[in-house]
């Protein structure tokens, strides 16, 4: 007998979500540590520091994500570490994400006027008070819509720890699916989920990309 | 403890990953001109008198970004059917890839039509060119100088998104992947490689690019 799409169903579902979204948010919260550490190396001023972060963060761009996960997957597995599958997929996550956001803020650091540091600078203000007190909080502000829309990515992306075996949303789906044979209903309710995840970060993450270009048009 | 990396299994099986390489270039490459007719054709709609129509294309654009691939693909892989499109995974692929990355290009040729100045429209024709040429020199050219950079890294985007296509496993390098790993149970030296093979894939795109840009849009805009 095969069950038909029903509460229960709907609530394995909800459950695959909430992982979706703990694990966006573990992610979403290493990768921003490890971002900024990205960032402020890749723009630090020495040469060859510059280069190496740069390498680092061409590969993670140059590269599928789904290739990474299981690089990372598999790798972690070579170490001897029995880690949870949850804990693979999240450090999977946060390193893409430490390359995505280091670059979206090394362009960030960029794009505040030069004459802020110099006057910094002037004031006698030292490296970690310049980016701290000056720099970071109006680099985060012309930061925001791209850090936005990398989260956005970022949840989508988290559908491919399906592929490695993690039971979040998409997984779920498939498994639901693959018990109720209605694909169709059961990966269109899948789809709204993210939609209604995704959507409002989308709007909010556009509106502020328009306010920001208003701004700047002055 | 005690596992040696072996890369030997990799070297062995090369032949099939590049012609895995190929498979996902191909997949790219068909995926990319879908999405170009849907990217044209879309903007051509989302700026038609019919409020019907446009409220279709703007759904759809944004159905499309606001949802994973991996589940785009499987949802199109049980419809399609029941639309009477009984197609092979590959063919299926292509298809997603095509209505993926058919949303993105909606919204960068829209921009590019944008970018256009109207009066820059009403010059040439003071100008006396007539329509075909305004159309080439002044609409087109600019416009796809303005859109290329945007569209080229779409592409890119989309042939490392073609990875998730294994899923269904449709003929590209990472379902090849899967398969000598399953055979040879090297998962990470084989998925270790296979990720550079993607990163030299994207490296040539991008001089490839770089190459045409520079052939043909190199003229001085000021």
């Amino acid at each position: 007998m095969t069950p038909h799409f029903g509460l229960p169903e709907f609530g394995f579902l909800l459950r695959g979500l909430q992982w979706t979204v703990l694990l966006t948010l573990v992610a979403f919260a290493g990768g921003c540590t490890a971002g900024l550490a990205v960032a402020l190396l890749r723009t630090c001023g020495h040469k060859g520091v510059e280069w190496a972060t740069r390498i680092y963060i061409g590969i993670f761009q140059g590269t599928p994500l789904l290739l990474q996960l299981f690089v990372v997957y598999y790798g972690l597995a070579l170490t001897g570490l029995k880690l949870d599958a949850f804990v693979a997929v999240a450090i999977g996550f946060t390193v893409n994400a430490s390359a995505f956001l280091g670059e979206i803020w090394r362009g960030a650091i960029e794009a505040v006027p030069r004459g802020q540091t110099e006057a910094a600078m002037a004031l006698g203000l030292h490296y970690s008070s310049r980016m701290r007190d000056i720099v970071l909080p109006q680099a985060i502000r012309i930061s925001l819509p791209a850090t936005i829309g990398y989260l956005v990515q970022l949840i989508k992306g988290t559908s491919l720890a399906a592929i490695v075996g993690f039971i979040e949303l998409a997984r779920a789906g498939q498994i639901v699916s693959n018990q109720t044979f209605q694909p169709l209903l059961v990966f269109g309710v899948v789809g709204a989920m993210y939609f209604i995840l995704c959507w409002p970060l989308s709007w909010w993450g556009s509106r502020m990309e328009a306010r920001l270009a208003l701004a700047s048009q002055r | 403890m005690g596992y040696t990396l072996d890369f030997s299994v990799v070297w062995h099986a090369m032949p099939a990953l590049l012609w895995g390489c190929v498979g996902t270039l191909g997949l790219a490459l068909a995926g990319m001109t879908l999405a170009m007719v849907i990217g044209v054709a879309g903007v051509a709609a989302r700026d038609s008198k019919a409020a019907w129509l446009r409220a279709i294309v703007i759904g759809f654009v944004e159905v499309v970004r606001n949802t994973p691939f991996l589940v785009q693909i499987f949802f199109l892989f049980f419809a399609l059917p029941l639309i009477g499109l009984k197609l092979n995974p590959t063919a299926t692929a292509i298809i997603a890839l095509g209505v993926n990355g058919g949303a993105y290009a909606i919204e960068i040729i829209r921009g590019g039509v944008q970018s256009i100045h109207k009066g820059q429209v009403e010059a040439g024709y003071a100008l006396g060119l007539h329509k075909g040429q305004v159309f080439r020199f002044i609409v087109l050219k600019p416009a796809l100088r303005a859109i290329y950079p945007s569209l080229t890294g779409q592409f890119i985007m989309l042939t490392l998104t073609s990875s998730i296509c294994s899923a269904v496993s449709a003929y590209e390098l990472t379902s090849v992947a899967q398969r000598i790993e399953s055979d040879t149970f090297r998962s990470f030296e084989v998925y270790f490689s296979v990720t550079f093979l993607y990163l030299a894939i994207s490296w040539l795109l991008m001089l490839g690019f770089a190459a045409i840009s520079h052939r043909f849009f190199s003229y001085p805009t000021r």
